[in-house]
């Protein structure tokens, strides 16, 4: 029989290969799904995992999509890692996202003639302070109401997009609009700049990649970043170290309200070009799944972003070119994070044959037992 | 005709041979103790007879037919019952549902509530069915225990290490009940560390060591020296105890009261006490009775006592974070190693950073150069066996960790230093390691407070002795003029001046609870 | 008078997938598992139900389909975080997420879909009393099964000593494993349990409450049923008054909306869920009550042989 033995130490060969080992599993299971829906396997496995790569146009649109996903993944890491569970990246991202909507469009209307240069500060100050405003409810109802934080942040979800509708509805609905709801467009310099001319793909890009540098720095080589990690660990370890679980639960849930505000203000400012109910692609919950296929280290959060990025353009090419429906790659993203979930046993325990033949007597102390 | 026969035990961990062809005889009516330091293979041993582990090789022979105890039911339905060093008590539940879980199904819950008033009364274990068990102290809930062990009419019952939670009195009364159920035929297995009761109360003992049994000897006829030289290979290792210069006065408590934080602890009351640099003061008393709540308040996790309750060489750290404290110079060494002393998943040069900061920038950079440099030289000066700076703090043995928090602590060359259950889970060697770093320590002028449960350990090494007893603490008495039993009564709260609360000290069981649970996993 | 009268029956009717599933959700967190895929299974259970339904046309199949196939998400839950140990918060999200998705796609063809015509239920005689009759006797089945499912589960956990045992494994699982009780099988029922009361709530939304299909239809039910549990404070007759409350609040919105109430749609759309925030900070103002009450293993791992 399988039996489970747990390892005398965790082994650090699965610490690496699991995640890779959940991606061959979730790749097995979209094999079968594409043949039991009629689709050839082989053609639709390449149009999810080759096809994102092909040429200089998709890799910069892994990137852009990347972009929102490391920025999310990174506070995600960050708070799971201080045991802060703060699920509502989703919310903060969208109210960054309001916030440098809302100044893009000041600055439209205003006709200030910015520069996509002078800009890009701005619209993460204003990301960054939206998401971290709406980060800090959860912060502030946990710090004195001990109410979880779970639950809280996902109800400000919900408000969040209500909030968001509201706006593209009412007050910030595009006069010119046809009626949508949509703001109106940017102006060209309430933007942030591109990398390469042509390419969707924008310098907040280059912002990610250095947050995740910086957020690797604070956690390995920061007191404040051990303390944190020390309290999502061992509390009473913290407790005894002397370590606020007040301090770490405030800087853990702002920062990563900021930077997932960021994503959302790069995003609005960025390829959208304007506000609309359809701001987020889901990308603050997708950013959960990178954080735990990440390890919650900021390295595993930059590949999990690029491959998890890969799932959500090999759904959309998949819808246009082998008719399958986009909520597919929503499918992959679950399975994905159960095979992760189920690979990363493998870490603290190892699979072993143990022999189950009856042991001689046994039904001599059955019959004893029976006696019970 | 025997009742109980181990023959050729044996049962392999993936680390450790945990029983190595152990062989053990035991006769109706007989009180067979089991001897052995932490971590000699007794609770295995236990939880093989008791069903809850399997054996790898060897038989089990009961009143003379071989059986195979395949899981605890088995085991009860043969007439074995087991007492447990940490008990499996449901809080929220009454003692009478408690007892109820732990039986098979043939009663109902009235019918056993009726025996148990019978049972207790019976064998002088006074036990109120209906008071849930959060409300119950730590001996009351050991009652429970047994009460709950006697209603399955066993034939053989196992207690491991059953006085570690009772008071020298409470221990005699339990001796009492013990004899009166071997001479009504019941046989007795004894775990126990603890010499002079195996040699008061027991019929025969085998000892272990390493997994082999050592020798099975009748302890009437042995002395405390032959016992210990069975049990740990050669003679207990001699402390060498100078008398105590005690100089200024380090820390001083006076009328700190403290609310209770969760509804399973204990109110501290308007504590006093002093300890000056150049002693050890000892706190002794049986766990659950405010120990925890004294250590948090002393340590600073804990940061509610009044202004001026508590003061450091004259300054007031009443509300000083633990950082605070450290740079006043007071250090602290918790009774839970994992979880509180170290963190289990870091290495130990990370764990370094808990409490020593020297190697930390003003920035906040951390120089990781320096942490694990700490870590080795802890690790070489007080003989940790680690595989290195960076193996994590789990994988060491409980003895090992211990010495290196301790190291840790007493590299920091603090002016006080608190320690709290310093050497339980201990082997023996590295026990009379931390006794003598600690006495070392005081020889070289710092100021020493030792809580512990253990009152042999107490009696050597302190120079003054306090009891703490339902969150109060008794004057402080000169170890040269204490003796066990004046102790033993200051424990039930007796002491001259005070007046114990009525029922014994209650409601602060889950807290020596949450302790065992803790050691355990060290 | 008669408004009023159909604003309680639109409660219960609104509060009814709440009490379901907040009862599910009960008897996992009775056994100590916080199941965070509530939203998932719910979301599983109304997608199917709503298939069933549409090609069978039998609410009865359609709500038991519900039930099984949450019951199956379960089941991986359970495996995951039961034997295998793995965390079970983000066990949970995985279940929410990956319910998400697979709802979504499975939906996709029955997006706009309609099932056959609603069915009017009243009890004879009493659903004829004035007022009274109109507010709570003229419901769908499910709504008074779901009162009788409370009493039964009050019933079960506090006067049988199978109720017992399982409050026993959610107080001390290291305990009762001690005492020979099989913890991981008794878990293990509690999470099948649970998810397919969350499966038939979600299949009554798709099916009886507002019989269509619209991706993410569940709309943070299961999320409001976790905290419907710590409003609750673990007893199942309190789950039942939380959640006709909470449909009292829902309704309520739909209520002002219609007045025409000069407030834009969206903000009254808010209101269940800063009620469900309000309603956290009220419970949780009082950490040591709280723990008092809460099952002490919540949350937490279960290693059999330390």
């Amino acid at each position: 029989m399988l039996r489970l033995e747990a390892r005398p130490a965790p082994s650090r060969l699965f610490a690496w290969a699991s995640p890779v080992l959940s991606l061959l599993i979730t790749i097995a299971v979209a094999t079968v799904l594409f043949i039991a829906l009629g689709k050839d396997p082989v053609r639709s496995l390449t149009v999810f995992l080759i096809e994102p790569f092909n040429g200089l146009r998709s890799i910069t649109e892994l990137g852009l999509k990347a972009t929102p996903l490391i920025l999310c993944s990174l506070g995600l890491a960050l708070c799971f890692r201080s045991n802060v569970w703060n699920i509502g990246a989703e919310g903060q991202y969208l109210a960054g996202a309001m916030v440098a909507g809302g100044l893009a469009l000041w600055v439209t209307e205003a006709n200030l003639g910015l520069n996509r240069w002078v800009f890009l500060p701005l619209a993460i100050i204003a990301g960054a302070l939206g998401g971290a405003a709406w980060a800090s409810i959860v912060a502030l109802l946990r710090d004195r109401f001990n109410a979880n934080e779970i639950l809280v942040s996902l109800m400000l979800v919900y408000v969040a997009n209500l909030l968001l509708n509201w706006l593209v509805f009412g007050p910030w609905k595009d006069p010119k609009g046809f009626n949508f709801p949509q703001s109106v467009s940017f102006a060209d310099g309430a933007a942030i700049p591109r990398i390469i001319t042509g390419m969707r793909l924008h310098w907040g890009f280059v912002v990610a990649l250095l947050a995740a540098l910086g957020m690797w720095l604070f956690m390995s080589r920061f007191y404040l970043g051990f303390a944190l990690q020390v309290g999502g660990l061992a509390p009473a370890a913290a407790r005894y170290a002397g370590f606020s679980s007040r301090s770490a639960l405030w800087t853990s849930l702002l920062t990563s309200g900021a930077l997932a505000g960021v994503a959302g203000a790069f995003e609005v400012a960025g390829p959208m070009g304007q506000l609309t109910p359809y701001v987020s692609n889901n990308y603050g919950f997708t950013a959960i799944i990178v954080a735990f296929v990440g390890r919650l280290h900021p390295l595993g959060c930059v590949l999990g972003s690029v491959l998890l990025s890969m799932f959500l353009i090999g759904g959309e090419l998949a819808q246009s070119r082998v008719g399958l429906p986009s909520a597919l790659s929503g499918v992959f993203q679950g399975v994905l994070l159960f095979s992760l979930l189920a690979c990363d046993t493998l870490i603290n325990y190892r699979l072993r044959w143990l022999p189950a033949a009856p042991r001689p007597g046994a039904k001599a102390a059955q019959a004893a037992g029976a006696t019970a | 005709m025997l009742r109980l026969e181990l023959a050729g035990i044996s049962k392999q961990y993936p680390a450790v041979r945990a029983n190595d062809r152990v062989s053990l005889c035991v006769k109706p009516g007989q009180i067979h103790a089991v001897l052995g330091e932490n971590g000699a293979g007794k609770s295995t041993l236990m939880k093989i007879i008791y069903g809850a582990v399997r054996p790898d090789e060897g038989s089990i022979y009961w009143n003379g037919r071989e059986v195979q105890i395949a899981n605890p039911q088995v085991a009860r339905g043969l007439g074995i019952a087991m007492v447990f060093q940490h008990f499996s008590l449901f809080d929220t539940l009454t003692a009478a549902e408690n007892v109820w879980l732990g039986l098979d199904k043939s009663m109902t819950l009235a019918e056993v509530t009726a025996r148990i008033r019978v049972v207790s009364g019976e064998y002088g274990l006074p036990l109120d069915p209906l008071r849930p068990v959060h409300t119950l102290s730590v001996g009351e809930r050991q009652r429970v225990e047994i009460v709950r062990a006697l209603l399955t009419k066993p034939q053989l019952l196992i207690l491991d290490e059953p006085t570690s939670v009772l008071t020298p009195q409470a221990v005699e009364k339990l001796f009492v009940t013990l004899r009166q159920l071997a001479a009504e035929g019941c046989a007795i297995l004894y775990i126990s560390h603890k010499l002079d009761e195996i040699r008061a109360l027991c019929h025969h003992c085998t000892v272990l060591r390493g997994g082999k049994v050592t020798g099975e000897v009748d302890p009437a006829l042995e002395t405390n020296t032959s016992l210990s030289k069975l049990m740990i290979g050669s003679e207990p290792p001699e402390l060498a105890h100078r008398p105590a210069q005690p100089g200024a006065v380090a820390l001083a408590v006076r009328g700190l009261s403290l609310a209770k934080l969760n509804p399973f602890g204990m109110t501290l009351a308007d504590l006093a006490l002093d300890v000056r640099a150049g002693e050890i003061v000892g706190v002794a008393g049986v766990s659950g009775n405010g120990q925890q709540e004294l250590m948090a308040a002393l340590s600073g996790e804990d940061t509610r006592a009044a202004p001026g309750s508590i003061t450091l060489f004259g300054q007031d750290i009443a509300a000083a974070s633990p950082r605070k404290r450290r740079h006043g110079g007071l250090h602290f060494v918790p009774e839970e190693r994992l979880g509180r002393g170290a963190v289990p998943t870091m290495s130990l040069a990370m764990n370094t950073l808990l409490t020593r900061t020297g190697a930390v920038s003003r920035s906040g950079w951390i120089n990781t150069t320096a942490v694990r440099r700490l870590a080795e030289d802890l690790i070489k000066r007080y003989n940790v066996k680690a595989g290195g700076p960076g193996a994590l703090a789990k994988s060491l043995s409980g003895g090992n960790l211990q010495k290196f928090i301790v190291g840790r602590e007493i590299d920091a060359k603090p002016k006080l230093l608190i320690v709290s259950q310093p050497t339980w889970g201990v082997d023996v060697g590295a026990a009379a390691q931390i006794r003598g770093a600690l006495l070392k320590l005081r020889d070289e002028g710092c100021a020493l407070l030792v809580v512990s449960e253990e009152l042999d350990e107490l009696f050597e090494i302190s120079d003054r002795l306090l009891v703490i007893a339902q969150g109060r603490l008794s004057p402080s008495v000169p170890v040269a003029q204490a003796t066990v039993a004046m102790i033993g009564e200051w424990m039930s709260g007796l002491w001259p001046g005070n007046r114990p609360q009525p029922g014994a000290s209650a409601g602060s069981a889950a807290v020596g609870q949450n302790t065992e649970v803790h050691h355990a996993a060290a | 008078m008669n408004e009023t009268a159909l604003l309680i029956a639109a409660m219960l009717a609104s509060g009814t997938p709440l009490a379901i599933a907040g009862l599910g959700l009960l008897i996992n967190e009775k056994v100590g598992v916080l199941n965070l895929g509530a939203e998932g299974m719910l979301l599983v259970g109304a997608v199917t139900g709503f298939a069933v339904s549409f090609h069978t046309g039998s609410t009865v199949l359609a709500l038991g389909a519900g039930a099984c196939a949450a019951a199956v998400l379960a089941a991986i839950f359970g495996w995951l975080v039961i034997w295998i140990n793995a965390n079970q918060y983000a066990t949970g999200l995985a279940v929410s997420l990956f319910g998400g998705g697979f709802s979504a796609f499975v939906g996709v063809p029955y997006v706009g879909q309609k099932l056959g015509a609603p069915v009017t239920h009243a009890i004879p005689l009493l659903g004829d009393i004035p007022f009274i009759g109109p507010a709570l006797f003229r419901q769908h089945p499910v709504v008074y099964l779901t009162v009788i499912a409370v009493a039964v589960v009050a019933w079960f956990f506090y006067r049988t000593r199978a109720g017992l045992v399982l409050r026993a494994v959610g107080e001390s699982p290291e305990s009762a494993h001690a005492l020979g009780y099989k913890v991981r099988l008794l878990r293990l029922a509690a999470v099948l349990a649970g998810g397919a009361l969350c499966g038939v709530a979600g299949a009554y939304l798709s099916t009886i409450y507002t019989p269509l299909w619209v991706e993410g239809m569940v709309a943070g039910r299961g999320w409001i049923a976790l905290a419907l549990t710590v409003f609750a404070t673990w007893r199942p007759a309190r789950i039942l008054l939380g959640a006709y409350l909470f449909g009292g609040v829902t309704m309520l919105q739909l209520h002002l909306q219609g007045l025409g109430v000069e407030v834009p749609s969206q903000f009254l759309s808010m209101l269940p869920y800063v009620a469900t925030v309000v309603v956290l900070v009220l419970i949780s103002r009082n950490p040591i009550w709280l723990r008092a009450n809460m099952p002490a293993s919540l949350g937490k791992p279960f290693f059999p042989g330390g």
